[in-house]
């Protein structure tokens, strides 16, 4: 009787479960028919229609864009956020000195002035940067913006106390800033007037403690954004950031979500170089959504866009790819990301460059791509810089693509070379609660333990995972962490913003936090402080790419895959494109359909 | 009666004592116990790029390197006089009861609970009605039509719902009935925005329905269970030997002895729920307590926690004090005793 009734259950359970497969294919049937009008390829779905250009382009304005994501992200003020989503996000409702153009593929890596009238104009060997800001640009309460107002900006965003989330840069970079320095006890900005100076009301100039050639960069962080110092509140502010971009906050709890609406004091004629379209006349967000329901949505048509842009669930992502209609609204959108594995020089016997190459010739790269979902997931990488990073350059010195299941005779080769023909024993630690990191960690074990090479993998808490543990150079040597599996994401897709966090060896704290997790080479350091002074661009990015070379030269890591998000386009979108510098749907020229 | 309700109140009071107590030694004592010191617990607080020296700042601003009694004796204070935040510009007072600021988005806690409790307490009083109206109903139904066809089919679906994890029955159900059919709110919907109570029911109905499910399924068992025990009791067989009608013999007899188990697992259930239907809340996205939790737990939040865990704490030992005088209420023996 007993087994009757769980057969039973079961069979129900069976029953209702294939019901939520034919109710989701049912659900994006309808949702399907509801593109816009226009003609010819680019309003058709297909697969990566919105990778290198605009799929169904439109300038008709109206509509809400609706947004969601699973959690909040850092935060909404300009000066308080390293979240990918959000510096795309925030072009909507402020404008920094400088901007990564809205436009799609390439051209959206090109950095165009915004709130400036031109590019910074370097001098004394670039360690002075001078901006000339544009007239005419006005806060939502219709006060002009003036120099004074991206000074007290950028002080702010020194305080790290109130403020702690954003980037370090202009704290690391910024002439004699004190240390601990906050705005809200220095009234005058007397502690950062060798930092920046505002000679009038248009014009800012920054001085940096050491060469920089492509302070440009650092003049597109949101926290270049002009904050009016009357309506700064601290870490209040980010309820609601004085906009000068087109939108402006209508509301915002930060436990359930905000409202965007249009900004009245927005002047199109002030902003010519952005490509901001500012198409919605409303934009929502969010928070906080169950991560299947927001997959869900965008099929139903009931939602425009999952904001995190890293695309769907692993579940949904099965799903989308088995039905070639679904397949048809996707976008894999490869980006500046590395998924790899590190090689602590400070753990025996990975001290030593020949036991570092047997790992990378026994290693199995198919079964890397494969821990995170195949070719949907990434590309074998062959050196460290995705080819998305401007000036980047690819190169297999240790053949990768031609032995993707690893290269067994020579690992034994570089075993004997290492002096350990029998191989060796380590650890490898990996994010516990991030499955692919786990299969990364399980298919390195398999693949290694070919040429006698034993590791245990050994999981710790994300949360903790640079901090306390494969972080913290002493915990790591103690524990035997030879090797480390991570990830790596360029702040913006230049040699700079990819490599300079995650090569340097003078980045490596003692006191943990590192995103540096093992490579110490003199060199790459020397080449490092070159390309910081090399104002020519081209002359710049081949120096990065020396420090790829001298890195893999050195076997000091395991490049696994440039990795690729898969993206669902509603069709309730309009005038949507990835730009390679969001890697996700660009924020600032997303429109919503209009029927 | 006074003397048990104050000797009662004096023990809940303690025991939300003790509950903070803990969760506070289990956020900061484990840590520590591991070799965590004050700035390696910081580190969770700060951006990604952030120095020693910046760590080290934001440990001393949020009170890290002070002994775990002061730190204690802060939170405490808070709850009855309320304390002063930094919020960089200036300083503001938070009122009592004052839970602290979140470590995370610098926002006080306790607006946030105020705000969230009454979506679960719509969730929660909303799903406890029909559980308790359909579990009881239908467990009396199966308990009077003992081994028939209906008895059977009831207590099946009774099985499923038990077996079936609300993650599962409420992403299907909303599959089905919000972007299928289009029949009822989308996930995510806050039934607190609705602009009259027909919306906040309909807002609410899915949610009501898939957590009522579960217990339902429970009640219907459990019910049916009490009733076939006690309908075989010698004072149901007096009561239908006097001639009474089959229907006052069911309700006023069988059911009501048969109720008091129901009403302790009830007072918990409705206690634990008002804590935060974490599941339900998750998979619906209602921003109730439960979502809150699941928020300040993965960001290891502790005001947040605290906060959370002491509303969850009250309500179940509130609920626990009701359900007690009701036992005074309906059995005169646990007075006296």
């Amino acid at each position: 009787m007993r087994w009757n009734r769980i057969t039973t259950a079961t069979a129900v359970s069976a029953a209702v479960a294939l019901s939520l497969v034919a109710c989701g294919g049912s659900g994006n049937g309808s949702g399907g028919s509801g593109g816009g009008s226009g003609s010819g390829d680019a309003t058709k779905a297909e697969a990566n229609a919105a990778l290198t250009k605009v799929f169904n382009p439109s300038d008709k304005k109206g509509g809400t864009l609706r947004m969601a994501i699973t959690e909040k992200w850092d935060s909404t003020d300009p000066g308080d956020t390293y979240y990918g989503l959000s510096w795309n996000l925030v072009r909507n409702y402020v404008r920094p000195l400088m901007v990564f153009k809205s436009a799609p593929g390439q051209e959206g890596t090109e950095v165009v002035p915004d709130l400036a009238e031109a590019a910074g104009v370097p001098s004394n060997d670039a360690k002075t940067w001078t901006y000339k800001i544009r007239k005419g640009v006005k806060f939502e309460d219709g006060t002009e913006v003036k120099a004074q107002d991206v000074k007290y900006a950028v002080a702010r965003s020194l305080d790290k106390a109130t403020l702690p989330n954003g980037p370090t840069y202009f704290n690391d970079f910024l002439l004699d800033v004190p240390k601990g320095y906050s705005v809200y006890k220095d009234p005058t900005l007397a502690g950062v007037a060798k930092a920046i100076e505002t000679p009038d009301d248009y014009t800012i100039v920054f001085h940096l403690n050491k060469s920089f050639s492509g302070f440009d960069y650092f003049a597109q962080l949101p926290a270049t954004a002009p904050v009016p110092k009357a309506k700064d509140n601290g870490s209040k502010y980010q309820l609601h950031p004085i906009s000068t971009g087109p939108y402006k906050f209508e509301s915002h709890d930060p436990n359930k979500g905000l409202t965007l609406i249009r900004n009245d004091q927005y002047d199109p004629a002030t902003d010519p170089n952005s490509g901001r379209k500012a198409l919605p006349d409303k934009i929502t967000v969010a928070y906080n959504v169950n991560g299947a329901d927001i997959d869900n949505r965008l099929q139903a048509g009931d939602l425009d866009v999952d904001i995190a842009g890293t695309g769907v669930q692993a579940e949904t992502q099965a799903k989308l790819l088995a039905n070639p209609e679904l397949k048809a609204h996707t976008d894999n959108v490869p980006a500046p990301r590395l998924n790899f594995t590190v090689f602590n020089s400070e753990v025996k016997p990975l001290d030593n460059i020949d036991c570092r190459k047997a790992i990378l010739y026994a290693a199995d790269h198919e079964g890397y791509q494969r821990a995170y979902g195949g070719p949907v997931g990434g590309d074998i990488a062959t050196n460290m810089m995705p080819p998305l990073v401007t000036g980047a350059e690819k190169f297999d010195t240790y053949g990768f693509e031609a032995d993707k299941n690893g290269n067994v005779d020579k690992a034994k080769e570089a075993l004997t070379a290492c002096k350990l023909p029998n191989g060796f024993s380590t650890n490898i630690a990996y994010r516990a609660d991030r499955p692919k990191e786990k299969a990364v960690a399980e298919s390195l074990q398999q693949s290694l333990k070919r040429v006698g090479i034993n590791v245990t993998p050994k999981g710790f808490p994300t949360g903790d995972y640079t901090k306390l543990y494969a972080g913290k150079p002493d915990y790591a040597k103690a524990n035997n962490l030879g090797m480390i599996v991570y990830s790596w994401g360029a702040d913006w897709p230049d040699g700079f913003g990819f490599l300079s966090q995650i090569v340097d060896s003078r980045t490596i704290r003692a006191t943990g936090g590192n995103t540096n997790l093992g490579i110490r080479i003199p060199e790459v350091d020397q080449l490092v402080d070159k390309a910081l002074v090399t104002t020519d661009k081209a002359e710049r990015e081949k120096i990065w790419v020396d420090v790829d070379k001298k890195v893999m030269e050195q076997a000091a890591v395991l490049p696994g895959i440039w990795a690729k998000g898969l993206l669902y386009r509603p069709d309730t979108l309009a005038n949507v494109y990835v730009s390679d510098s969001q890697n996700m749907y660009d924020y600032a020229g997303i429109g919503v359909a209009q029927k | 009666m006074f003397a048990y309700l104050v000797r009662r109140v004096i023990g809940a009071v303690v025991l939300l004592f003790i509950v903070t107590a803990v969760t506070f030694s289990i956020f900061f004592l484990v840590p520590k116990l591991g070799g965590a010191s004050a700035d390696d617990l910081a580190s969770r607080y700060v951006g990604k790029s952030a120095g020693a020296e910046q760590i080290h700042e934001t440990a001393v601003r949020l009170g890290f390197t002070d002994p775990l009694y002061e730190q204690y004796g802060r939170f405490l204070k808070g709850l009855f006089v309320g304390q002063e935040y930094n919020y960089g510009p200036a300083t503001e007072h938070c009122p009592a009861p004052c839970f602290g600021y979140s470590f995370l988005t610098q926002q006080p806690v306790w607006p946030d609970l105020v705000d969230r409790l009454p979506v679960t307490a719509s969730l929660a009083f909303g799903a406890a009605f029909i559980w308790l109206v359909t579990g009881v109903g239908t467990g009396i139904v199966s308990a009077l039509r003992r081994g028939s066809a209906l008895d059977r089919s009831l207590m099946s679906v009774a099985l499923a719902g038990v077996s079936l994890p609300i993650f599962f029955t409420g992403l299907l159900s909303l599959s089905i009935f919000s972007y299928g059919l289009g029949w009822t709110a989308q996930g995510g919907t806050n039934p607190m925005d609705a602009a009259n109570p027909a919306w906040w029911a309909y807002d609410l109905i899915l949610p009501w329905v898939t957590l009522a499910f579960l217990y339902a399924a429970a009640y219907a068992r459990l019910t049916r269970a009490g009733m076939l025990e006690t309908m075989n009791e010698d004072f149901v067989r007096t009561a239908r030997a006097k001639g009474l009608t089959e229907r006052t013999v069911v309700m006023k007899h069988g059911l009501r002895s048969a109720l008091t188990p129901i009403l302790t697992i009830f007072g918990l259930d409705l206690g634990l729920l008002l804590g935060g239907a974490i599941l339900t809340e998750t998979t619906f996205s209602l921003p109730g307590i439960g979502q809150y939790a699941v928020i300040a737990l993965r960001a290891n939040d502790l005001p947040k926690v605290l906060g959370v865990t002491l509303v969850a704490a009250f309500f179940i030992v509130l609920a626990n004090l009701i359900v007690d005088l009701l036992y005074a209420v309906v059995d005169p023996r646990v007075r006296i005793s």
